[in-house]
């Protein structure tokens, strides 16, 4: 372990720690914009400047390793002048427009904008003016919005190892960019849109109703498509799914797939059953019914067929789908109810 | 998973997700990882990062592919082949573990008397993979501390399905690669509760907890618990149904969540057995293709819409939480199942709830919430008895959880096998039951995509989704592409002796010469139309990998 001094207090951390990790260890905020703890340290918005003792210039605390007998100075009037120029440069040709923005609310940048009180800017200039025309369905990239921490770039490399996406050319143009500028061509998990700290990636999925607002419920659950278990939550307003993502701290990482991220608009879909369902004749419609009438429906039928057939004449197939409670209650139904071991689900296909 | 019961004791993914970060060695076979497990891809990638080797076993050039130090390109079905040769060399060249072997497995002086012949010449003859790989292939996985093997549906689709399971399991205790991390014998589960489905057993063998339907004591706890008899004779697999239905034993069926027609192999023949049965029941969030069918049709709640919990393929048990209502009368399956129950007489879940310590506040036969049934589960099945909703809150829990203070269990096997020491078992190579003729030249495969999901009942309802993978298509290479004078993008129909769909050619190197894919996500264009029904002896699983068909352009 390394012993340090943050801010005048001491705290030891791994070696091989970060001078930013130790400050989140002792719950001291460092501003910061490219940093993410599941990607490799980068250095690049320079927001997290400290200062060491005995050191001339600051450092980016997120890529320099902690020493032992280090004492750090995390804020101070020179440190706040920093970043707070730096942010300025940062919104210096930044839309600004916050109020139609799909993250207003959910926006690192904004955020510190606000705490660092930016309203006016000493740097007016040339404006970024990139034109929008990427017709994948899920991803909008408004790279007028980006402030070029390269979140997206090491996620899609690090993470998915895809590398759909690249810094491409130089100074006010420099820009993230597809191959030959294509509409983004990938795997489409949305990873890079996860960690994007601005609102530079949005997801066309959920424009205009995913934005932070007061009567927006979050529900901790389980991702309903394959094996692998991965934590959501689900975003609702009222009984609708109106977003879904995943927390940083959890199995996944956060991270999801195309169809975990995006595949939720099933569960609202007008296709989907409201009421039971009968053929009242052979070879007639599926028409609506009652609860009552269906389960006596079905409770006569089952019962005749037991009767005439005996038990093993039914058969249940329970699901891969649904709850443990479920399928315990229907193999139950058929072994103790109907009295037969006539019971399987869909592991063998 | 009958098979890996067979060997160790119990069936399911000896090792943990996070493990495979740490992996010396990745032997993924008949598992296109990044589309159909893309969180466990994603660990795999990690893992090659970090310097694993990852060895990739499939006929096609799945994305994996490309991360990988060494991809086997073998010929569908010749699994067995290319494992016993890899075998061979292990043993011939002594990088087996013979401690491991002496301490805890039985059955190795058969079982290495049966890899006599597979020598990697004749690997090479059977699987098409250069010998020169199949030997590297051995040396790789055999001389590394910690190696996994990581396989799906590619392992298990054919006739000789358990065969396969059995041959990866011998690799694994051949190696000594077994209760240890970052190692052992990984199906990755398909659906985000099959694990489940059979750890509560549903499945005509076994009652929850894996506890065998045959054993009379076994059958007595639940007879107590449950205040009912118990039939003691093994019930019909899913695939057997289809026959009963056919020949008439089978009169009526109770369908939960499953859309059988698009989902089983040949799909006129699983019709025609709905059809021929006086009383079906489909219970779904959609009117499914099977639903079509059903005499009564009950409208379930989505995952969105209920609490309990999902078990996913590393064996965790998870909190599933409602978010929103279910739309219009729309019920949980545990309601329904309940109001079913009651219906029929039964009223004994008021004495269970009581037994297991929770409040009676249910009445007849229905639980009043689902943590009294999560209750009743972890009462009857010893794995997971330590389990409760409270501890399950944050990360889950992997079973087996024996007690409320146990932690656990992130791998399997670590202080020896469930029924004591495993067995090898000596597996001879089969082809697959329908090979390519002159009429049927060539094999098609099935399997899933990235964007759709099965019989895509869900996926196919994103607009988004549907827009980058919206149209069925069968992949060709383009050698036979050329032959048969075939364009990308062109329609085409594909047929084999059991039916016939049209849809679009994908040309191009993913698929060998001599072999097509087909997605089986799309009911317009069915792959499970073509596929054989022929099932595995011991599995019953049907050979879903493997048939014989013939592609023509379209008229």
């Amino acid at each position: 372990m390394i012993n340090l001094t943050i801010d005048e207090r001491k705290v030891s951390v791994k070696e091989g720690a970060m001078i930013l990790d130790a400050a989140r260890e002792l719950e001291i905020f460092i501003p910061t914009l490219c940093y993410d703890p599941r990607l490799k340290p980068y250095g690049g918005c320079r927001l997290c400047l400290v200062e060491i003792e005995g050191m001339s210039r600051p450092v980016s605390s997120c890529t320099t390793p902690v020493a032992e007998r280090m004492v750090v100075t995390t804020h101070n009037d020179h440190l706040y002048r920093l970043r707070r120029t730096i942010l300025e440069l940062l919104l210096s040709d930044h839309p600004n427009d916050c109020m139609v923005c799909e993250r207003a609310g959910d926006c690192t940048l904004q955020d510190l904008a606000y705490f660092y009180g930016l309203r006016d800017n000493r740097f007016r200039g040339e404006m970024r003016k990139f034109e929008e025309h990427d017709a994948n369905p899920f991803i909008q990239r408004d790279m007028n919005k980006c402030v070029l921490c390269g979140k997206c770039v090491r996620v899609c490399d690090e993470v998915m190892g895809v590398n759909a996406i690249d810094f491409a050319y130089r100074g006010l143009s420099t820009r993230i960019s597809t191959p030959y500028e294509k509409d983004l061509d990938c795997e489409f998990c949305g990873q890079c849109m996860s960690v994007c700290p601005t609102g530079a990636l949005t997801s066309k999925v959920w424009a205009g109703e995913g934005r932070r607002r007061m009567d927006v419920k979050y529900t901790d659950t389980i991702c309903p498509y394959c094996g692998c278990g991965c934590n959501i939550t689900l975003h609702s307003v009222r009984d609708r799914i109106v977003k879904v993502n995943s927390r940083a701290d959890n199995g996944n990482k956060g991270w999801l797939c195309v169809k975990g991220r995006f595949g939720y608009e099933f569960v609202n879909s007008p296709d989907r059953l409201t009421t039971p369902l009968i053929r009242r004749e052979k070879n007639g419609d599926l028409e609506p019914a009652t609860w009552n009438e269906a389960i006596s429906l079905i409770a006569g039928r089952f019962e005749d067929i037991r009767y005439k057939h005996g038990p093993d004449a039914l058969a249940g197939l329970a699901s891969g789908r649904v709850t443990n409670e479920e399928n315990y209650a229907f193999q139950k139904f058929f072994r103790a109810v109907i009295g037969t071991n006539n019971i399987d689900h869909c592991a063998r296909l | 998973m009958a098979g890996l019961s067979t060997v160790f004791g119990s069936g399911a993914m000896s090792n943990s997700i996070e493990e495979i970060e740490d992996a010396q060695t990745l032997f993924v076979i008949g598992s296109n990882t990044t589309e159909a497990h893309p969180d466990i891809a994603i660990r795999m990638k990690k893992a090659a990062k970090n310097g694993a080797k990852l060895i990739v076993a499939d006929p096609r050039k799945i994305p994996l592919v490309q991360y990988a130090d060494l991809w086997l390109r073998l010929r569908p079905g010749t699994d067995i082949a290319l494992l016993n040769s890899m075998m061979h060399v292990i043993l011939e060249e002594n990088l087996h573990d013979p401690s491991f072997i002496e301490e805890r497995t039985n059955g190795f002086d058969d079982f290495s008397r049966g890899l006599k012949e597979f020598t990697p010449e004749l690997g090479e003859k059977i699987s098409g993979v250069p010998k020169d790989d199949i030997i590297r292939a051995a040396r790789m996985f055999a001389s590394s501390e910690r190696a996994g093997i990581y396989y799906t549906l590619g392992i298990t689709q054919h006739t000789h399905g358990t065969n396969n399971v059995f041959s990866i399991a011998n690799l694994a205790l051949l190696t000594g690669n077994l209760g240890k991390e970052s190692a052992g014998v990984n199906p990755l589960r398909g659906q985000n509760n099959v694990q489940g489905a059979c750890d509560m057993g549903c499945t005509p063998d076994v009652l929850p907890g894996y506890q065998k339907v045959t054993d009379q004591k076994v059958r007595e706890k639940f007879e107590e618990m449950w205040g009912r008899p118990i039939p003691d004779k093994v019930g019909l697999t899913s695939t057997d149904m289809i026959g009963a239905m056919i020949d008439g034993r089978l009169k009526g069926l109770y369908v939960m969540g499953e859309n059988s027609v698009l989902s089983h192999a040949h799909m006129s023949h699983t019709i025609q057995a709905l059809e021929n049965l006086d009383f079906l029941v489909v219970q779904d969030i959609f009117l499914t293709e099977t639903a079509k069918l059903a005499d009564v049709v009950l409208p379930a709640a989505s995952f969105a819409e209920k609490n309990g919990t999902f078990t996913n393929t590393e064996r965790r048990v998870q909190r599933v939480r409602k978010a929103i209502q279910s739309p219009g009368e729309a019920l949980d399956d545990l309601t329904i199942i309940g109001m079913l129950s009651s219906r029929m007489g039964y009223d004994h879940v008021r004495k269970i709830v009581q037994a297991t310590g929770f409040q009676a506040l249910s009445s007849g036969g229905r639980y009043a919430y689902p943590e009294q049934a999560f209750r009743e589960v972890c009462f009857l099945s010893p794995a997971m008895a330590g389990m409760t909703y409270l501890r399950l809150a944050e990360k889950g829990l992997q079973w087996p959880c024996p007690d409320q203070d146990h932690p656990g269990t992130p791998f399997l096997f670590k202080d020896g096998f469930p029924k004591g020491r495993a067995d090898f078992t000596r597996v001879s190579y089969e082809p697959s039951r329908e090979l390519p003729d002159s009429e049927y030249p060539l094999v098609l495969t099935t399997g899933r995509n990235l964007y759709q999901y099965h019989t895509g009942t869900m996926t196919r309802k994103s607009k988004a989704i549907e827009a980058v993978a919206g149209q069925a298509y069968v992949e060709i290479s383009s050698t036979d592409a050329e032959h048969v004078g075939i364009g990308n993008s062109e329609m085409v129909t594909v047929s084999s002796r059991r039916g016939a769909v049209s849809l679009q050619a994908r040309v191009g190197n993913i698929v060998p010469p001599g072999v097509l894919y087909m997605p089986f996500h799309y009911a317009e264009a069915p792959a499970n139309a073509l596929t054989n029904s022929v099932l595995d002896p011991i599995c019953r699983i049907p050979e879903l990998k493997v048939c014989a068909v013939k592609i023509e352009k379209s008229g």
